[in-house]
């Protein structure tokens, strides 16, 4: 195949881990297959920093911070086909978990009060992203098109995901594919 | 007995009914399985899930709070019953905080189960995030109830099995949880028992052991290769392969 007909993919991490990026290196070998129809745009796993016009963003992470809500949106704007990427992507996932706190009871028990905290100040740099009052799954600011569910999903999930956009086709996630965690 | 008179048809195939089924007790006994959350064959209907949501006669009903009558006609495996079904489970995972990655009874929760049987893959709407309390004053049972979906199951197994009337369920509408019937409100003043048939009835992570949680490795928990419509609803401290709700 032409490099004219590869299908361009971006990749973020925004309120996660990278376990699903890890993941998605799972498919080890048959990355080889892909090389010739798929190629990166920004991602961390190559370090390209500029979002440009691609076919498909997968977003991992849920929303924690106004940072994360600008890149979902620009993800948004530049990517034909948007896909939330596991767990946090898809209900906010773990992080969201202090959802049941007061963002204030978070930064205090974290930066002041908490065990072995020295020097207690929340810190205030204006360079630091906003945080959001509570943690958000990104469909909440963005329409997403597919799901990959997980904690994190299967190396396999990807494969499908890639491989029925480069056959033009809904992907069909199998049981195994589609558990929670 | 059953008897064939009575007998009712779902999607078409014929179901012998006994006199006084509702159409899950019916189905149950054929092998027909029809999803449901709150229904236990041992402790009769709640109708409050709505996951046994089935037509016959033209309207939606739940199967469980139904009367089987002769004759009736009921679809239940369609299309259309099947998109219902997987809105109510979204609605019960927004309603609730539902985190699995973090969740002891990930793979054996029946929850969990029916929304990978029906193909669940988003929220479709936007969680909730209720704050609700956790209940850790007792020595061996957890009281989660963020993961409470208020079956009524461990209400009737304390009130049927147990004589013990344990628990409640109080409040009203969006503020209603479930409750241990002590003045102090907490489960650690009731005569609740590890051994109690309330302690092993409950369909998702909400009351909990303590102890001996993640036994199962991952692989091999109750729904991780097999579906529940095939193996019905199980928790894994059930007595034998088969379990003892369908």
């Amino acid at each position: 195949m032409s490099d004219t007909r590869k299908i361009t993919v971006a990749t973020c991490s925004l309120a996660g881990c990278f376990g699903c990026h890890m993941s998605f290196l799972d498919i080890d070998e048959r990355i080889v297959a892909l090389v010739d129809k798929v190629s990166f745009g920004r991602t961390p796993l190559t370090d390209i920093h500029t979002l440009h016009a691609c076919d498909i963003g997968l977003v991992e992470g849920g929303l924690c911070n106004d940072e994360n809500v600008h890149v979902v949106r620009h993800f948004r704007q530049q990517c034909k086909i948007l896909v939330a990427v596991g767990a946090c992507a898809i209900n906010g996932g773990v992080p969201a978990m202090r959802n049941r706190y007061g963002l204030a009871e978070c930064l205090e028990e974290s930066y002041l009060y908490g065990v072995g905290v020295a020097d207690p100040q929340i810190p205030s740099d204006p360079e630091l992203p906003l945080l959001l009052n509570q943690v958000h799954p990104i469909q909440d600011a963005v329409k997403v098109d597919y799901f990959l569910t997980g904690c994190p999903p299967p190396a396999e999930a990807f494969l499908e995901l890639l491989t029925a956009v480069l056959e033009n086709r809904a992907p069909q996630m199998s049981y195994a594919l589609r558990h929670f965690d | 007995m059953t008897d064939q008179a009575l007998g009712i048809t779902i999607d078409g195939a014929a179901v012998p009914c006994q006199a006084g089924d509702t159409v899950i007790d019916a189905a149950h006994r054929a092998g027909v399985y029809i999803p449901h959350l709150c229904f236990h064959p041992e402790f009769g209907p709640h109708g409050s899930c709505r996951l046994c949501m089935v037509k016959a006669g033209g309207r939606y009903v739940a199967a469980c709070t139904t009367p089987a009558t002769p004759g009736m006609s009921v679809e239940s495996d369609t299309a259309e019953i099947k998109e219902l079904r997987l809105r109510i489970t979204q609605m019960l995972f927004v309603d609730g905080n539902h985190f699995c990655p973090a969740c002891e009874q990930s793979g054996q929760c029946q929850l969990q189960a029916t929304a990978y049987g029906l193909g669940m893959q988003d929220l479709h709407f936007s969680p909730s995030y209720p704050k609700k309390a956790v209940d850790a004053s007792h020595d061996e049972m957890l009281l989660d109830r963020d993961r409470c979906i208020q079956c009524n199951l461990c209400v009737r197994a304390s009130d049927r099995v147990d004589g013990k009337h344990v628990f409640s369920l109080g409040g009203r509408g969006i503020e209603t949880r479930l409750m241990p019937n002590s003045a102090s409100g907490l489960l650690r003043d009731t005569e609740f028992s590890a051994e109690d048939r309330a302690a092993h009835v409950c369909p998702v992570g909400a009351l909990l052991f303590k102890h001996d949680n993640y036994a199962r490795p991952i692989g091999r928990r109750l729904y991780d290769r097999t579906s529940i419509d095939r193996i019905g609803n199980r928790r894994a401290d059930d007595a034998a392969p088969g379990g003892s709700a369908p």
